[in-house]
């Protein structure tokens, strides 16, 4: 009984383990994984976003007015997004990247990635 | 025709209308072309007293697609404004449509428009792409649909009633923070497309954003303008026309008369006003006398063209 309740820790520990893992969070990771950026009143907000390799940011329009999130450099290039609609892009590479509204293109901001 | 009278026919037509500017009609009178508002004509149409050979009607910033509060149904609003246009009484030689055809430059969108638009009697359409119609991620939904006149370029001119239209995009090479952009290329093209005609030819511009600058901080302009005005000037009548403001804004300049079209789906806020060019909503009872009976510009004489601004309020 006493060796069967130890396995069991044992087991559940291991799964904790690997769900971790799994989760694909470095040894000391400080930053989310995930980041957002909200479009309202004309503007990306933050404007300006600093992330880790790997991270996927979401930006959400919240305008009545559609926009659009397009690299510089045409690395992405989101199409028109409409009221409540969203666009992902993960960011593998270090770098600075920045972006704008190609509907609006006063409409700037900055992915750094470290 | 009383001033009453005119007045009544303005009503009765806006009435017609609810939403949206119907469209802009221009006019060929003494050599020189006037836009008016297309309301206004049909009302001069009815009685038989049109002030000169209809050349071709301005249409702008449709917007199919678009269904928030400011108008939900876009499509309804455009429906009125070709209905309009096929009731006047002679018909114009062509129509031209300065951009924003779509909202989203989705495939439904431009072809939803494009039935709507073989509802016109007159069948000769000139477009231009606005910013809303080249936002796929390939810009091909408004090229494959309209692009033939260009050879996909965007920019094209050709004639009609000796008068020579020039149809240029400034909205495919935004730089970030910008205004709108023409580019040497197009710039070179349009110099060598004017080069060698008459001064007396009356030129006809148009592109989708104002090739004025408006209000800068929200990109109402075109950045390298100043470049195309040159081989302009020499010409002895130059009409420039835009849309994407959705309002009217004139500007006299020389021989050359700037004029911004309404748009038949949405009002926008004058500039400065918000946080941006949101699409503006307004009490419903309230769109006749903002959409109302627009600025209207009237040659009384064929020297001299005079402004008059005029509401329904």
């Amino acid at each position: 009984m006493i060796i069967g309740k130890i396995r069991t820790l044992h087991a559940v520990a291991a799964a904790r383990l690997v769900w971790l893992l799994a989760a694909g969070l470095p040894a000391g990771a400080a930053l989310p994984d995930s980041a957002q950026i909200v479009i309202k009143d004309f503007m990306f907000a933050p404007d300006s976003v600093k992330i880790k390799a790997g991270t996927t940011v979401t930006w959400s329009n919240k305008d009545d007015e559609p926009h659009s999130v397009v690299s510089d450099t045409g690395l992405f290039r989101s199409g028109a997004k409409d009221t409540d609609e969203t666009f992902s892009f993960r960011f593998d590479k270090p770098g600075t990247y920045h972006f704008t509204c190609s509907i609006h293109p006063k409409m700037v901001g900055t992915i750094i990635v470290e | 025709m009383s001033d009453n009278e005119l007045f009544q026919s303005r009503r009765a037509a806006l009435r017609c209308m609810a939403y949206g500017g119907a469209g802009t009609l221009f006019v060929l009178a003494g050599g020189v072309l006037t836009p008016m508002d297309l309301a206004t004509a049909g009302a001069y149409d009815k009685k038989g007293t049109a002030s000169g050979k209809p050349l071709f009607v301005q249409i702008s910033d449709t917007h199919i697609g678009f269904n928030k509060d400011a108008n939900p149904d876009v499509s309804r609003t455009l429906t009125q404004t070709i209905d309009i246009v096929n009731g006047m009484a002679e018909q114009p030689g062509l129509i031209i449509h300065t951009g924003d055809i779509s909202h989203l430059s989705r495939p439904a969108e431009f072809d939803q428009a494009q039935q709507m638009f073989a509802r016109l009697r007159t069948t000769e359409l000139h477009t231009v792409p606005g910013e809303h119609d080249t936002q796929d991620p390939t810009v091909t939904e408004y090229f494959n649909r309209f692009g033939k006149a260009s050879a996909n370029r965007g920019y094209y001119s050709f004639d009609h009633a000796g008068v020579h239209f020039v149809a240029l995009v400034n909205v495919l090479q935004f730089k970030p923070g910008g205004l709108g952009t023409l580019g040497p290329d197009q710039l070179a093209w349009v110099a060598a497309d004017l080069n060698g005609r008459s001064s007396s030819t009356p030129i006809v511009v148009f592109a989708h954003m104002p090739l004025w600058t408006i209000y800068e901080p929200w990109g109402w302009g075109t950045g390298d303008a100043d470049q195309l005005m040159a081989p302009l000037r020499r010409f002895g009548s130059v009409t420039v026309l835009n849309g994407h403001i959705h309002q009217i804004v004139q500007k006299v300049e020389g021989n050359m008369t700037f004029h911004t079209a309404r748009s038949t789906a949405y009002p926008q806020p004058v500039a400065g006003e918000g946080a941006g060019p949101s699409p503006l909503k307004v009490p419903s009872d309230q769109l006749p006398s903002m959409l109302g009976v627009t600025s209207v510009s009237v040659v009384r004489h064929p020297s001299s063209m005079v402004m008059t601004d005029t509401t329904l309020a």
